[in-house]
């Protein structure tokens, strides 16, 4: 046996919830104070079977089947980090969080500021959300523009399974709070986490495809849709270039800015209603940063003001590639 | 020292557990019990033939749907195999002017409410959010974030309160007095807004019961991570009546939500029934209970199961087999058409959805649905 073999590779294919259980055990196996908490986590390895194999390994105390309450599962989470434990609690589906959203937004994201900065609370809320599982009411929806609007928290979302691996690593070993939000419908999407990636930075955004005509900025599971419909444009004849901006806040304007001063012209692209998304956010920072190169108003692509309709439909209200597209002529006509 | 005897008395219960309820045990025998068998002595066989009837439907029902989950027909499906005494058994014992507050697994409940096949599968169906009109049953539509339902039934029944008492009464010389039904598992009991509801339902007296279907399950977690005790304990503690039934037995659930009706009818505040009970088909279509419970488990709940137990009790009491078999004839039919129905479900208009979204005209919306109608008819013009 020689012995490379017996090293870990640096590089492994795997599916993106692979990736985050791999995220989960690698930071628990390096730090006794990680510990995760949920709905469903422990046994049953998660709806998802995310957390699969993660009870077994370090027990019931370190991976907790909880009590059923949210509000209870992000309250105590708050407590146990200000006793200097490092919780990964999980929300089962998006639509679920709305019970603890006081302990979120009145707590969590405040506690530091408001001890005079003497506890922190590095409580990493993994959260699937998204759409377009042919699912039921709640459990398809992409609440991330309430939390970013929330000063205090870190909101923070993955795109591949490398970016999900680093993504969450880095959000439990920083000081902050941080709500991971990882894209539901791409858990089984397959794809090379390279583990020497060791300077990771999740707060930042990443250019996943060169292009000189149009800026397609976006994230989560609408990222490969993006890269499809900037292949499709290229067809057309147009080079588009696509930011997967990974962090919803911070919110990595400079990338972004960089890019439009060269194409001119924005699209931005997410699942959450348009009005008072993401999008707006950014549209209004790029126009402030980049008013002399734009060449369009920026636009945006998200859903309907409408709650996440019902399964038979939801890829009429889900962006897709086609209004994505739509999204490019229009800019390129303006 | 001189020597001291101290005798600390142990009370045997310390925490009030209140005692379980059984008129008809595992082996379908009456048992007496002063204060509830007389809130079922008019129930003659007749009558308990039509209750075991609507049981067995329900359970013909979930059995389609659930097979037409397996088949691509339907998004997902909660199974309510096992619990059909408690459900069909409480609904037996309202009033149609009761309004109910179901969780998503009360499909005893709905089909006793009168509620088609098709409008209970819509939702799962993925074709509508809620596929009946919740006044025509009163019975409100599904709700799935766990225990929302709660403060709701809490709120409807503080409202009863105010008709009498600020003359809002539809008919005023009505002698009905409807009262709410709130519908949870063992697992929502945990949710917060069961605990501010109770507190609600106290100081207002609201005439609302709370029916909590303990199914020991809260999918993959066991009752024992949600309370030490019954959750009918809780009820003391909020100062009203708790009750805790087996809910496998059709009597007790009947006469403990009677008895608990008319108190409630009467002004004298929320109770609370703890139905124990046991979920034994898997949480969801979705789910693989193998994971976390043991075949032994469900075998040996299976064997009290409530619907057999009925059965043999409805046999002792000399239901003749031509019954049974004419039954099982109607179930068999019944299947039939409760796929059809799902079957014949119209598909939604995603342009429809628009026009749900508020009850007076808004701006935004109707800039999105106009928007989202000539991008349709670009597609139209290009093909
Ligand atoms: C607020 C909220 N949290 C989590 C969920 C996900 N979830 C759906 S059902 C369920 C278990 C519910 O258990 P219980 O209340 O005992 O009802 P049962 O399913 O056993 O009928 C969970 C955790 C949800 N629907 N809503
Ligand atoms: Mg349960």
């Amino acid at each position: 046996m020689t012995t490379e073999m017996n090293e870990a590779p640096a590089v492994e294919t795997l599916t993106m919830a692979k990736a985050i259980n791999r995220a989960l055990r690698d930071a628990m196996s390096e730090s006794n104070k990680v510990v995760l908490m949920g709905e469903d986590i422990g046994k049953l390895g998660g709806v998802f079977r995310v957390t699969e194999g993660l009870s077994a390994e370090f027990g019931e105390k370190r991976v907790m089947d909880s009590p059923l309450g949210e509000a209870g599962i992000i309250g105590t989470s708050i407590g146990l980090a200000m006793k200097g434990y490092r919780p990964v609690p999980e929300i089962q589906f998006d639509g679920f969080v709305f019970p603890a959203f006081n302990q979120i937004t009145s707590q969590l994201s405040k506690m530091h500021g408001r001890t005079g900065k003497n506890f922190e609370v590095p409580v990493t809320i993994r959260i699937p959300f998204g759409g377009v599982i042919g699912s039921v009411e709640h459990h398809s929806e992409s609440p991330e523009a309430l939390f970013a609007h929330t000063p205090g928290l870190r909101v923070v979302t993955a795109s591949s399974p490398h970016d999900a691996y680093w993504g969450l690593r880095k959000s439990i070993e920083s000081p902050d709070p941080v709500i991971f939000f990882e894209p539901k419908r791409r858990y089984w999407m397959k794809g090379a986490v390279n583990f020497g990636h060791t300077n990771f930075d999740p707060f930042t955004a990443e250019v996943v495809r060169a292009g000189k005509d149009l800026t397609i900025a976006t994230y989560g599971a609408l990222v490969p849709v993006a890269l499809a419909a900037a292949q499709a444009a290229q067809e057309g004849g147009y080079s588009v270039e696509v930011i997967d901006l990974r962090s919803i806040s911070p919110l990595d304007v400079e990338t972004v800015a960089e890019s439009v001063n060269k194409t001119g012209r924005l699209v931005i692209a997410h699942e959450a209603p348009t009005f008072g998304g993401m999008g707006g956010e950014l549209s209004a920072s790029i126009t402030e940063r980049c008013f002399y190169s734009l060449e369009a108003p920026v636009l945006r692509v998200g859903g309907f003001h409408m709650p996440y309709p019902v399964a038979k439909v939801e890829e009429e209200y889900v962006p897709g590639i086609d209004r994505i597209l739509e999204a490019i002529e229009r800019s390129f006509t303006y | 020292m001189p020597e001291q005897q101290t005798t600390v008395e142990v009370p045997s219960n310390p925490w009030g557990i209140p005692a379980r309820l059984q008129l008809l045990n595992e082996e379908a025998q009456l048992q007496h019990d002063d204060k509830f068998s007389p809130y079922v002595e008019d129930i003659d066989r007749e009558t308990l033939q039509q209750v075991y009837r609507t049981m067995m439907l329900t359970r013909r029902f979930d059995d389609e749907a659930t097979a037409l989950q397996r088949q691509g027909q339907l998004a997902l499906w909660a199974p309510c195999k096992g619990q059909e005494a408690a459900q069909v058994g409480s609904a037996f014992a309202t009033r149609p002017e009761d309004f109910i507050f179901p969780s998503y697994r009360e499909h005893g409940v709905a089909i006793s409410r009168g509620i088609d096949p098709g409008e209970l599968l819509a939702l799962f169906r993925g074709v509508n959010t809620c596929g009946w009109k919740p006044q025509d049953h009163n019975f409100q539509a599904y709700t799935l974030v766990l225990a929302a339902q709660v403060p709701h039934a809490t709120g409807y029944a503080m409202g009863l309160n105010f008709d009498a008492d600020f003359g809002n009464e539809r008919d005023p010389n009505s002698d009905e007095k409807p009262a709410v039904l709130a519908y949870f598992g063992d697992g929502s009991s945990t949710e917060g807004e069961v605990h501010e509801s109770m507190v609600f339902a106290a100081s207002y007296n609201a005439p609302v019961l709370f029916f909590v279907q303990n199914n020991q399950w809260a999918i993959s977690v066991p009752f024992s991570t949600q309370s030490r005790v019954p959750i009918a304990t809780r009820a003391a503690g909020y100062g009203f009546e708790g009750l805790r039934v087996d809910g496998n037995d059709i009597l007790a659930v009947v006469a403990a939500t009677r008895y608990a009706l008319e108190k409630i009818r009467a002004g004298e505040g929320p109770v609370l029934i703890e139905a124990e009970t046991y979920r034994l088909g898997a949480h969801t279509t979705a789910d693989d209970p193998t994971k976390y419970r043991t075949n032994e488990e469900l075998e040996s709940r299976t064997l009290h199961e409530p619907i057999g137990r009925l059965e043999k009790y409805l046999r002792a009491q000399g239901t003749p087999d031509s019954f049974f078999e004419e039954l099982m004839a109607e179930v068999k039919e019944y299947g039939a058409s409760v796929r059809n129905s799902a079957l014949n479900l119209q598909n939604p208009r995603f342009e429809d959805f628009f026009e749900r979204v508020y009850a007076s005209a808004h701006p935004l919306v109707q800039e999105e649905a106009q928007w989202f109608q000539e991008y349709q008819e670009g597609f139209e013009e290009q093909n």
